[in-house]
């Protein structure tokens, strides 16, 4: 039989297929973040460019060297390394010495992708991993933000970006404290035009929320994303604050502010979403987006840390299974019953 | 059962720590140094290799019913011999890590030699199987207490002279000029991560070596067909 006869279909179900595959999938990811990227680096300068760089090496010559021979190009090509060295580089302070950033995306793939069995078997998402990672093991260097560079500083370099391992250097003369550090250890409210525009210091990619928004209506227009999860954490974030900021509205920060400081917007968009690590049922989404929501309020507001963003994705990522195990849809037919 | 297989039973194919996977709890805990791993290690390979004599001596008398306590009270006994000895004679090792010598009448390896080994099989043959068991257990802690020290202080050999005394004082070696290393290493997390990779890298060998002895098998058959 001609095997382009279009009478008879020898094919196996499901016979209606969408045209997404991974690669597209993680091309509308980076897509989606190059305003973010530019934007980080328009901010903090050339220094944010080299940590990215070097992130994104380190991920990806780690995917490289573990993927076996035949899937070297193949697991290179459909980007996911790439999305999670640019990721782990974006929640990364720009004045990071560079080896620590390539170490980061080393782990971040070795610990948080291949030691699980490759894409789609990670219990955690790898970048967040990656930055866990850091923050446990160089505390001093995660929390020394810049402020952003002037248009003379732009092509600085800054001197901690270029320290070698286990050598001492200088700390950079300039730091400032990132907006929720400044509430929470100094009652300062940072306005929140720049906490929506960017220009605050902080992370890479968290600072600018509207750059971000607008990633997230893209990934949703492209249907990359599941809505239920940011729409889910970002209410229970403005809920829990809100109703925190009846008690005392001098201690608790407002609800947009917690909306827009700190890394809760590029989180929520880009790692909670994470198809792999997040539920796959709709109910399951919800459960899953209310629990970082709360989290993040508790951690920002009674934690020791200013920010909690990353713990609460990585605990709730935790409770995936858990959670798809118990809103596992009846299936069709069966009626009401549960087993 | 041999001399030769005990030998490489304790060190390498039924390795306490690597294989049995007992012992974890001082393993994890106290491997912060290579002084401190030593400290543990040393401890236990004495215990563990007294303990299976003991054993082993009254193996023939010692009621079934009763056996578990008995060999825990021997155990016990043992520990306690070496926790007064640390005192009196490694008195600053032993206010740091003095919890583990205690908790080594917990570590499963010993009350397993004991139960499995010791109480089957005659004394020389059993204080073999101990001192091995716990030179592998020794083996493993040290190879810990060198990664992690290296990589969480960026020091090695520091403290020795809590083990041996003031002519250790300058076996220190420094690599970083800050004193800061990767924190982790020193953490909890860092120790299990550091196990993992330690568990993968034997099944590697492992797989490796038996890959090899496979080919020659092979070989061995074809040299065996040729010759008529």
């Amino acid at each position: 039989m001609n095997a382009k006869d279009p009478e008879l279909l020898l094919e196996h179900a499901p016979l209606l297929q969408q045209g997404m595959s991974t690669p597209q999938a993680m091309r509308d990811v980076i897509y989606s973040l190059v305003p973010v990227t530019l934007a980080g680096i328009w901010f903090f300068g050339l220094s944010a460019l080299l940590v990215l760089v070097v992130s994104i090496l380190g991920a990806m010559l780690t995917e490289w060297v573990f993927s076996s021979a035949e899937n070297k190009t193949e697991s290179l090509w459909d980007a996911s390394a790439l999305v999670t060295g640019l990721l782990l580089g974006l929640t990364l302070p720009p004045g990071l010495p560079l080896w620590m950033a390539f170490l980061g995306g080393v782990v971040a793939i070795g610990f948080g992708k291949i030691i699980w069995g490759g894409l789609g078997n990670n219990l955690f998402n790898p970048a967040l991993v990656g930055r866990a990672f850091l923050l446990a093991t160089f505390p001093i260097a995660m929390t020394t933000w810049n402020p952003v560079s002037d248009v003379d500083g732009f092509f600085m370099v800054h001197a901690t970006n270029l320290a070698l391992p286990f050598m001492h250097v200088e700390p950079d003369a300039m730091t400032s404290a990132t907006p929720l550090g400044l509430f929470k250890f100094e009652q300062e409210a940072t306005p929140i035009i720049n906490l929506f525009l960017g220009n605050t210091s902080g992370s890479l990619g968290e600072t600018s929320g509207l750059l971000l928004l607008l990633g997230g209506l893209y990934l949703w227009w492209r249907r990359d994303l599941d809505w239920r999860i940011p729409a889910s954490i970002l209410l229970t974030v403005v809920v829990f604050s809100g109703i925190l900021g009846l008690f005392d509205a001098e201690r608790f920060p407002t609800p947009l502010f917690s909306l827009f400081s700190g890394g809760l917007l590029l989180g929520t968009i880009y790692m909670a979403t994470d198809p792999v690590t997040s539920p796959i049922t709709p109910k399951g989404a919800w459960i899953f987006g209310c629990g970082i929501g709360c989290l993040v309020v508790l951690i920002r507001v009674w934690g020791g840390l200013p920010e909690g963003v990353m713990y609460a994705i990585l605990l709730m990522n935790a409770a995936t299974p858990l959670i798809n195990r118990y809103t596992q849809p009846t299936v069709f037919g069966r009626g009401k019953e549960r087993s | 059962m041999t001399s030769k297989q005990i030998i490489q039973d304790g060190l390498w194919s039924n390795n306490p720590a690597l294989v049995q996977l007992l012992g974890l709890c001082p393993l994890l805990a106290v491997s912060n140094t290579v002084a401190t791993s030593l400290g543990l290690g040393l401890a236990t390979v004495m215990v563990l290799g007294a303990s299976n004599c003991l054993v082993a001596l009254i193996r023939n008398q010692v009621d079934e019913a009763t056996r578990l306590p008995l060999f825990i009270l021997i155990i016990a006994g043992f520990v306690t011999c070496v926790d007064l000895a640390m005192q009196a004679w490694s008195f600053e090792l032993h206010q740091r890590i003095s919890l583990f010598i205690a908790l080594i009448v917990t570590n499963c390896t010993l009350l397993g030699r004991a139960e499995s080994f010791a109480s089957k099989n005659p004394v020389i043959y059993s204080l073999l199987d101990g001192l091995m068991m716990g030179t592998g257990f020794l083996l493993v802690l040290l190879a810990m207490g060198f990664c992690r020290e290296l990589l969480g202080h960026g020091t090695l050999f520091s403290q020795m002279d809590l083990l041996f005394g003031d002519t250790a004082k300058n076996w220190t070696i420094q690599f970083t000029t800050d004193g800061q290393g990767f924190l982790l290493a020193v953490l909890p997390p860092g120790a299990f991560m550091l196990m993992g990779l330690f568990l993968a890298l034997k099944n590697i060998v492992d797989e490796r070596l038996l890959v090899s002895a496979r080919a020659r098998d092979i070989q061995r058959v074809r040299i065996d067909l040729r010759t008529p």
